[in-house]
This record gives structure tokens, C-alpha cells and sequence, in this order.
């Protein structure tokens, strides 16, 4: 009975985070349209984009190789994997075990790895130009973030995800200025990872200033939509992640369905919450030149590496 | 309130203290510089306050007032006043690029952590580990005033150093006697009036505040 | 009572000549005001030297055999450099250099300064001797930038920004003693007063003082003139005008040495080791090799001189770091000396910067035709400053060698070559400016002549015989210095 009831929550999480990834983005462009002042088109809109995408042929350039037409399929998958693995909805999840937060990074930067090299694969010059600012950013990003979430794993005790939201939820509300910090980088990160303003405009059509799109420039289809979908499934992620490093209380301890309940009901809320902070700093500054991300993102690793000195010096 | 809960607060306004500092250096405009600075004061002077609620010390409630009034309303108010008075231009660059400093500032910290440690292992006060802040801040603000080609930020950096100083004092031994402290804050109301002087003859005499210019007196000329 | 007076005196003197400094009769009171800090600074002494050390004012005042030799070498000074001042600052006005309101400023200053030097030597709190030392550095940064000349204004600069910086080290450094020194005393005004603490300096932590001496001798070696923190010194004092330039030299040095061994006392009796006095020799004599090989290289008479008074700051900190009756008595003399001797010399250097309107060496010449008595004064003044027998100053260097070569033997070729280099230099550069024909550009000036004769016998005779009171304070003082 214990096992089916942990297999349930598992699934149960992994199909929200599935589904719930475009409602997510939906509700962030929704928000961002309101605050521009134009109509929206609804919280469901990247469900169609999804839905139509599927249906279309795909078109595929005569030299792709093999990575060409498995990449999408693995950024999908990774998404599904991390999904499995973060507490979400409860920290009941038989399969966290299986990895802490510095495999779920290097999950997350396989696939980012892979995208890369598709976009290489073809030859174009706007495939190439996108894989390398993207390798730009998340060399400044990985260190930042790795800074950010040590700090949470010295606070919490363990880099078990399971441990630190443990951790978190049985102590004291605290007023801590290494997690204060570790939160606000890890922030600016979570900006620079899923391609938001002031890092990259996902809505742009402009070549030129594209970071992630121009690397997806050739996919079409249902190639597309599953690329399109990870995306989705990774910025979900990412802010989940945060979620659940600094503002855990209300992830389920036990396994009975009230909480479970709650925990869900709770973790609309939260993300409702950051999808609208995010957007209030999306509108509220303009993307950045790519030489000055290095300020950015160093700013990030700072906060993140203050937020580790100050665990030691004042903790 | 608890004590546990006060010196947390106290840690945090600490690292904000410290934010503040590595946020000078980061800065380019000087107008931002300013109001950082009033912030670092803001900050300094709430912690002056929640640690003299702590060490029940009233002098310290004085100490926080004096720092408000000075380091928070009127210096730099007098700063702003300057800029426009001598419409300085709002952008200076830096000698070396910034996320370098960032990570010499970084070093700077843990460096004042190793030199701290004895005061530490010997002080029984509650805020005997800002006192590593408290040094990296003053360490920060002399990197700010060599690194720095304008006389503003020098200045700038000058009064961060002071900042930084009042903070140790603050951490070490709950404050220096009222007799020191308004001794100290009357030291720096003077210098803030003589800079101001100052910036308005190097203005005359040189037509710019670049701190460039000012190298000519040397042996080989 | 006295010592109010003493105090007061000044800081009256600044307030009045405030507004009414540019005044004809303005420096008339400038010297009747510094006679009178002197009258009440003999009083002091005579009190000190029946009655022993005193502590009033609820504590707040320490006077022992140290701070009152200070004391009234310093107010004597003042009081030779404002009657040095009045010719000098009338021809300065007359050329038009300084203007009303500056007289009105330079004059006032000149007072505070007093007032915080000897604040500054009279506290018992080490707190108020820092803020004294900073007014004092505050009071005369604006005094050299006082001709607004590009070159002025840069030195001002530079003096403000090292100074500053300097002093903030010392801050923390003091920050560290009291804190130290409340686990012992207790918390309050009484861990930072200068008479318990060398009371409890035995049992005061040595780590924490080791600490705090490393950051005041960076702070309060600034001041001193101490290698590698001295940039300010030459620009300072060659830039302002001389009657600023000889108290810089001859007394604020000072007051920043005497500060740094009060606190060597404290810390060396802390540690029971060498630690504090070995930092301070090695200070020292990397100043005095330093300043002197720069004498060589100098074009300008007053920077010249400058790195003079950094030499002979970089022989007393020496001395005073290696301890012990000799060499501690060679270096309070070797305070007295220098004092005299290079306010003497800037009074001379004015003078002939004011005929032949220009501080180059090149352009200076034929000083023995033009002016005997300032080209004479200069030769014997630099003869005296260079360590020439029969002056003072060859008296204590001599002494100060004899301790060397009796504890630190393996220095004293190091020390000697500095001398040497010294000698060479200045002496040099002088005959080259008071020989040869007068030049074309060069003026005729009525020289304040009274002070410069005044210092100079004062270290003639003083060289050869040393009045019994005066010969007591010393030894007093070398007690207390142990």
C-alpha cells in the first residue's frame, strides 16, 4: 500500500509539472501583456502553440546528423527526469534518493550541451553565434549558481534536496543573511538560465540579439514543440527549485491526501507569486548588451559567494 | 524580543553594510555612489541602535542619531549639492574593470576574517564576528579611493572608511566612550567642509575633478 | 590652572584672529598670543619638574617629563614662527600672493594648530589624542593649498587623502587597544586613559596588542613621515607657505613620534619582547636611507629639506626603537635638535625663496654676496643638519650611534652610509646656492633675523652644555620610556 501510495505522488508530480509548465509561462506572458498594456491572449495560449506545433510536418536540413533529431527528445526527457526528483508537491518522492542538486545542475547542463551541438550541426551562422553566447552565459552562471546552492547545502546539512527542505521546514524562521543573499543570486540566475529579460528576450525576432531562440532556429514540428516544451518544463523547474530552497513551508511531509492537497494548492499560489515578480523585473528593466551580462552575472557569483563567506563569518 | 533573534538581526544588517561597500565599487555613476553611501549609513546606524538596545549601552542611542543626522541626511546632501554645483559629469571609469575588483574585494574579506580572529576567540560580545565585516569594509573603501581617478569617489571612499571604522568600534567593544565618538563624528563634519572646499579649488584651478592631473610633483621634473 | 591657560590660550587666539586676521596689528597678536602659551608652557614645566608628574582635570590631562619637553619646545617654536611670520606674511601680502580673508584664515589656523598639537600632547585619553592629531592634520591642509597654485592645491591633496587614510588605520589600532584593554579595566572612559593602561600593560593581551601596534604604526608612522607611507611629506611641506612649512617639520613630526613610542611602551610591555621597538627601527632606518639618497636627486630647496626631516624622523624613530637609556636620551635630544635646527633652516630658506622668488636650486645663487647674514645662516644651518660637529645635532646623532654599535652592531654601516649620503648631498646643493655671483632677479629683503639667531645658538650651546633642569627631564623621561 506505502509503495503505490510514494509511485502516486510521483506521478502525480511529474504530470503537473509536465502540464503545468505552459500554464506557468502562459500566466508570465499574461502579466507581462497586462503590464505593457495590450490584451493578452490567455493563459492557455502556449498550449495551442504546443498542439499546433505537433501537427506540422517537420522539415529538417539535408547534413543533420543523428544529435539533430535526438536532441529534442533529450531536453525533454531531462526536464521529466529533474521533475521526478524536486520536492514539489511533497518530499515523499522514491526517486529523489537518486540524485542531489549537483546532478540535477549537470542534468540540466547535458542538455544544454546537446542543444549546442544541434544548433552547431547544421552550419548555420546564426546556430553558431546562439551556442556561443549561450556557453558565454552559463559560464558565468554555473559558478554563481554551484556558490548559491552550497551555501543552501551547509545551511540544510546535505546537498539531498530531500534533507534541506527537511532542514528548512523544521527550524525556525530565521533571519539569515547567507540564505538572504543566496536567494536573491540565485534569482538573477534563474533570469539568466531561462532566458528572460534582462538576459535574452524570448519574444524577439531579431536575430541578432537571440540568444536561446537563434540556437532552435531550425527545428520545426513536433521537433519544436518538444524543444519548445522543455523550455517550458526548465524555467518551471528552476523556479520550483528556488521555491523549494527558500521558501519550502508548505511542501508535504506526510503522504496523506489533505496535505497533498494543500501542498498543490500552496504551490499555485507561490508561482503565481514569482511569475508575477519576474515580470515586474522583466518590464521593469530593458535586456541587457552582452558585455555587460558579465556584470550581471558577476553580481550574481558575488551575492552568492558573500552569501557563503557570511555563512562562515557570521553563522 | 530575544536575544537570539537580535543578533541575527544584527549579523544582517552587517551584511548589508557590507552589500553597500561592494555595491561602491561596482558603481559607475556618482550619484548612485552617494546614495549608496546613505544607505551604508542608514544601516550603520540601525545596528548602532539594535546594539545599544542589546548591550543596554544609551550612549550607543546617541552615537545612532549622530550617525543618522551626519552620515545619512547631511553629508550626503552636501555631496549632492556638489555634483550640481560643480556639474561634475555623472559617469568616472575605473583603473582596473570591475568584476576584477569584485573578486579583490572578495579577497579582502577573507582576509580581515584570518586577521580578526584573535580579537574573536578572545571577545565575549554578542558582535564580535561583525568585526571581520567591519575591517573588510574599511579594506574595501581604501580599494576604492586607488582605484578610483576621480576626487569625488576618493572622497567617497574615504568616508566608507570611516563608515568602516564606526562599525568596528561598534563590533569590538560596544562602542567607544561619547567623549571619542563625538570627537570622531566632529572630525569628519570638518573634513566634510574642507573637502568641500577643496572641490571647488581643484574645480577652479584644473577645470575638471580628475585626480589624473594631479601627479605633476614628482623628482623627475 | 596653568595648564588651562595653556590650552585655552590658543584656541582664544584662533577664534579672535578669525575675524579680525587681516588687520594690521593681526600678527602683532599672533606672537603676543603664542608668548603667552609660552610663558604658561615654562610654568607647566617648573610645576612638573618640583612636583612631579600630574594628572588633572578628572583625569583628563596627563603631564609627565615627555609630554612637558614637548610641550615647551613646541610652544617656543610657535612662538619663534610667528615672529618669523610677520615679516615674512607682510611680504607675501605686499606681492599680493595672500589676500585679506586669507591672512584673516592663515592666522587662525596657525592658532587651532597650536591648539590641537598641544592637545594632542597633553591628554591622557588616547581617543582625544587622535582627534587631536587629526584637527592638527584638518587645521593645516587648507594652509597648503593657501596660494591656490595648481602645485598647491595637488600637495593639499595628497596630504589630505594619506593623512586621512593613515589616520584611520590608527583609529582601528586604538579601537583594538580598548578593546584589549576593557578586558582588564572594565568597560568606560578608564580603559583608554594613557595612566592606567601603562599600569596594566603587563597583563594586557599580547596577540590583540601586537595587532593594534601593526595598524598605529602605519597610522601614526604617516604622520611621522615613515617610509613607505611619507609621499605627502615633500609635497606638503615644500608647497605651503615656510612659516607652515617650519612647524610642519619641526613640531608635528614630532608630536606623531611622540604618540608612536607612547604606545610602543604599552605594547612592548604587553609582549615582553622587542616586537614593537624592532618594528620601529626597521621603519626607521629604511626612512633614513630612503629620504637620504632622495636628497640627492632634488631640484627644489624645500623638498630638499623636507627629505631632511624625513632622515632625521627616520634616526629618532631608530633610536627610540631600539630603547635604553643612551640611545633613548640621543633621541629625545635629537627631537630638541631637529626641531630647532630645521625651523631655523626654513625660516633661512624663506628668506631667500622671498629674493630670489623661486624655490629652485638651480636658479639660486650667490647668497654670501647678495645677503651674508642668510647665506651665512643657510651654510651653518645645513652644516648643523647634516650633522656637523660643533652643533646639537652631531651631539645626539653620536649618541644614538653609541647604542647602536653597542646592541645592533650589524646596522650601523647602513646608518653611517645614510649619513653620509645626507651630508654629501645637502652640503653640496648649499655651497652651490651661496657661492657665485648674484643673480640679476634677485631682491633685497629685510630678514626676520632674531629667531634664526635665536635657534641657532640655542643648538650651538646646547650641543656643549646641557643645563642641569634640562638634563633631569631627559633622564626622567628616559625612565619613564623603559
Amino acid at each position: 500500500m506505502k509503495l503505490l501510495h510514494l509511485i502516486f505522488i510521483e506521478i502525480l508530480q511529474v504530470l503537473i509539472v509536465i502540464f503545468a509548465a505552459p500554464a506557468f509561462v502562459g500566466w508570465v506572458d499574461m502579466l507581462k501583456c497586462w503590464s505593457q498594456g495590450r490584451t493578452s491572449a490567455g493563459v492557455m495560449q502556449q498550449y495551442r502553440n504546443i498542439a499546433k506545433l505537433f501537427v506540422k510536418d517537420v522539415v529538417m536540413a539535408n547534413n543533420a546528423s543523428w544529435i539533430f533529431r535526438f536532441t529534442p527528445y533529450l531536453v525533454f526527457s531531462t526536464g521529466v527526469m529533474v521533475a521526478s526528483v524536486i520536492p514539489i508537491i511533497s518530499t515523499n518522492l522514491f526517486l529523489a534518493p537518486s540524485a542531489d542538486i549537483i546532478v540535477l545542475i549537470g542534468i540540466f547542463a547535458t542538455a544544454r550541451f546537446f542543444i549546442a551541438l544541434a544548433s552547431l550541426d547544421i552550419g548555420t551562422a546564426f546556430g553558431g553565434m546562439g551556442a556561443s553566447r549561450e556557453m558565454m552565459i552559463a559560464s558565468l552562471t554555473e559558478p554563481a549558481m554551484l556558490m548559491a546552492i552550497f551555501t543552501v547545502s551547509l545551511t540544510g546539512g546535505s546537498t539531498s534536496l530531500l534533507h534541506i527542505v527537511r532542514a528548512f521546514t523544521s527550524g525556525v524562521v530565521v533571519v539569515r543573511p547567507s540564505i538572504m543573499f543566496a536567494s536573491i543570486a540565485f534569482a538573477l540566475v534563474v533570469i539568466a538560465e531561462a532566458g528572460r529579460v534582462p538576459v535574452d528576450n524570448p519574444s524577439t525576432h531579431l536575430e541578432l540579439t537571440m540568444v536561446h531562440e537563434a540556437m532552435i532556429l531550425e527545428y520545426s514540428g513536433r521537433h519544436l514543440a518538444l524543444i519548445e516544451w522543455g523550455a517550458m518544463i526548465k524555467f518551471f523547474l528552476f523556479v520550483t527549485l528556488g521555491i523549494a530552497c527558500f521558501l519550502p513551508w508548505g511542501i508535504a511531509a506526510t503522504d496523506d491526501l489533505v496535505s497533498i492537497v494543500i501542498s498543490v494548492f500552496l504551490m499555485v499560489v507561490k508561482l503565481i507569486v514569482a511569475g508575477s515578480v519576474l515580470v515586474l523585473i522583466e518590464t521593469g528593466m530593458a535586456k541587457m548588451r552582452l558585455f555587460r551580462l558579465t556584470e550581471f552575472l558577476g553580481a550574481a557569483f558575488l551575492m552568492s559567494t558573500l552569501g557563503l563567506i557570511f555563512f562562515f563569518i557570521l553563522e | 524580543m530575544n536575544l537570539q533573534l537580535l543578533a541575527q538581526i544584527n549579523s544582517f544588517l552587517a551584511a548589508l553594510v557590507l552589500l553597500s561597500a561592494f555595491a561602491m565599487l561596482s558603481q559607475r555613476k556618482i550619484n548612485g555612489l552617494v546614495t549608496l553611501f546613505a544607505w551604508q549609513g542608514l544601516f550603520l546606524s540601525i545596528n548602532t541602535a539594535v546594539v545599544g538596545y542589546v548591550a543596554a549601552k544609551h550612549h550607543l542611542y546617541i552615537s545612532s542619531l549622530l550617525t543618522l543626522s551626519i552620515k545619512v541626511i547631511l553629508l550626503p546632501y552636501i555631496l549632492h549639492v556638489l555634483v550640481v554645483r560643480l556639474k561634475i559629469k555623472k559617469e568616472m571609469e575605473t583603473i582596473v574593470n570591475i568584476p576584477t575588483m569584485m573578486m579583490i574585494g572578495i579577497a579582502l574579506v577573507l582576509f580581515s576574517y584570518k586577521l580578526t580572529a584573535p580579537v574573536r576567540e578572545m571577545s565575549t560580545l554578542i558582535t564580535r564576528s561583525t568585526l571581520a565585516v567591519a575591517l573588510a569594509t574599511v579594506m574595501i573603501g581604501l580599494l576604492m579611493m586607488i582605484t578610483r581617478k576621480h576626487a569625488v569617489t576618493q572622497i567617497i571612499g574615504f568616508l566608507a572608511m570611516e563608515n568602516g571604522l564606526f562599525f568596528a568600534a561598534t563590533s569590538a567593544t560596544y562602542g567607544m566612550p561619547l567623549v571619542v565618538e563625538l570627537g570622531v563624528a566632529l572630525d569628519v563634519l570638518i573634513a566634510a567642509f574642507i573637502f568641500g572646499i577643496f572641490f571647488f579649488q581643484i574645480s577652479t584651478t584644473f577645470d575638471s575633478l580628475s585626480v589624473k592631473q594631479m601627479e605633476s610633483l614628482r623628482e623627475d621634473n | 590652572m596653568t595648564l588651562l591657560i595653556l590650552i585655552i590660550t590658543p584656541l582664544a587666539a584662533s577664534l579672535i584672529l578669525a575675524f579680525i586676521g587681516n588687520r594690521r596689528f593681526a600678527p602683532e597678536i599672533n606672537i603676543f598670543c603664542s608668548m603667552l602659551t609660552f610663558t604658561a608652557g615654562i610654568a607647566l614645566a617648573l610645576d612638573v619638574y618640583r612636583n612631579g608628574q600630574i594628572i588633572t582635570g578628572e583625569k583628563f590631562f596627563f603631564v609627565d617629563a615627555f609630554s612637558v619637553y614637548l610641550t615647551v619646545l613646541t610652544s617656543f617654536v610657535s612662538m619663534t614662527t610667528a615672529v618669523f611670520s610677520l615679516r615674512y606674511m607682510q611680504r607675501e601680502r605686499e606681492h599680493g600672493r595672500v589676500g585679506r580673508r586669507r591672512m584673516r584664515f592663515y592666522h587662525a589656523m596657525f592658532q587651532l594648530f597650536i591648539f590641537a598639537m598641544l592637545l594632542c600632547l597633553l591628554a591622557n585619553n588616547i581617543g582625544v589624542l587622535w582627534i587631536a592629531m587629526e584637527l592638527a592634520t584638518l587645521s593645516t591642509v587648507l594652509l597648503v593649498s593657501l596660494y591656490r597654485t595648481p602645485n598647491a592645491i595637488e600637495a593639499a591633496w595628497k596630504y589630505f587623502i594619506l593623512c586621512g587614510v593613515g589616520i584611520s588605520q590608527a583609529l582601528f589600532g586604538t579601537v583594538l587597544l580598548y578593546f584589549a584593554a576593557e578586558k582588564i579595566i572594565g568597560e568606560g572612559g578608564e580603559a583608554l586613559l594613557w595612566t592606567n593602561l601603562i599600569e596594566v600593560s603587563g597583563r594586557l593581551e599580547p596577540t590583540i596588542l601586537s595587532l593594534a601596534f601593526v595598524f598605529l604604526v602605519v597610522g601614526y608612522g604617516t604622520k611621522v613621515g615613515l617610509v613607505p607611507l611619507h609621499n605627502w611629506l615633500p609635497d606638503a611641506h615644500s608647497e605651503g607657505p615656510t612659516p607652515i612649512s617650519a612647524v610642519l617639520s619641526g613640531l608635528l613630526l614630532n608630536v606623531a613620534l611622540y604618540a608612536l613610542v607612547r604606545f610602543k611602551v604599552l605594547v612592548d610591555g604587553s609582549t615582553h619582547t622587542h616586537y614593537a621597538g624592532n618594528i620601529m627601527m626597521g621603519f626607521g632606518i629604511v626612512s633614513m636611507l630612503v629620504a637620504s639618497f632622495s636628497i640627492l636627486r632634488q631640484r627644489d630647496i624645500k623638498r630638499m629639506f623636507s627629505y631632511s626631516s624625513i632622515e632625521h624622523m627616520g634616526i629618532a624613530t631608530f633610536a627610540f626603537g631600539l630603547g635604553g637609556s643612551i640611545a633613548t636620551f640621543g633621541a629625545l635630544l635629537h627631537m630638541l635638535m631637529h626641531s630647532l635646527t630645521k625651523s631655523s633652516i626654513f625660516f633661512t630658506v624663506g628668506h631667500t625663496c622671498q629674493m630670489h622668488q623661486t624655490q629652485e636650486i638651480a636658479k639660486i645663487k650667490g647668497l654670501f654676496k647678495g645677503d651674508p647674514f642668510v647665506g651665512w645662516t643657510l651654510m651653518f644651518g645645513s652644516m648643523a643638519i647634516a650633522g656637523m660637529p660643533p652643533f646639537g645635532i652631531f651631539t645626539s646623532e653620536f649618541l644614538i650611534l653609541t647604542a647602536a654599535i653597542k646592541d645592533v652592531p650589524m646596522l650601523v654601516p647602513f646608518i653611517l652610509i645614510g649619513l653620509v649620503a645626507a651630508f654629501a648631498g645637502l652640503l653640496r646643493k648649499v655651497q652651490y646656492m651661496v657661492t657665485g655671483d648674484v643673480p640679476s632677479y634677485s631682491k633685497s629683503i629685510q630678514a626676520a633675523r632674531a629667531p634664526v639667531i635665536l635657534h641657532m645658538s640655542l643648538v650651538l650651546i646646547l650641543a656643549f652644555y646641557i643645563p642641569n633642569f634640562l638634563n633631569k627631564w631627559f633622564q626622567t623621561a628616559v625612565e619613564l620610556l623603559k
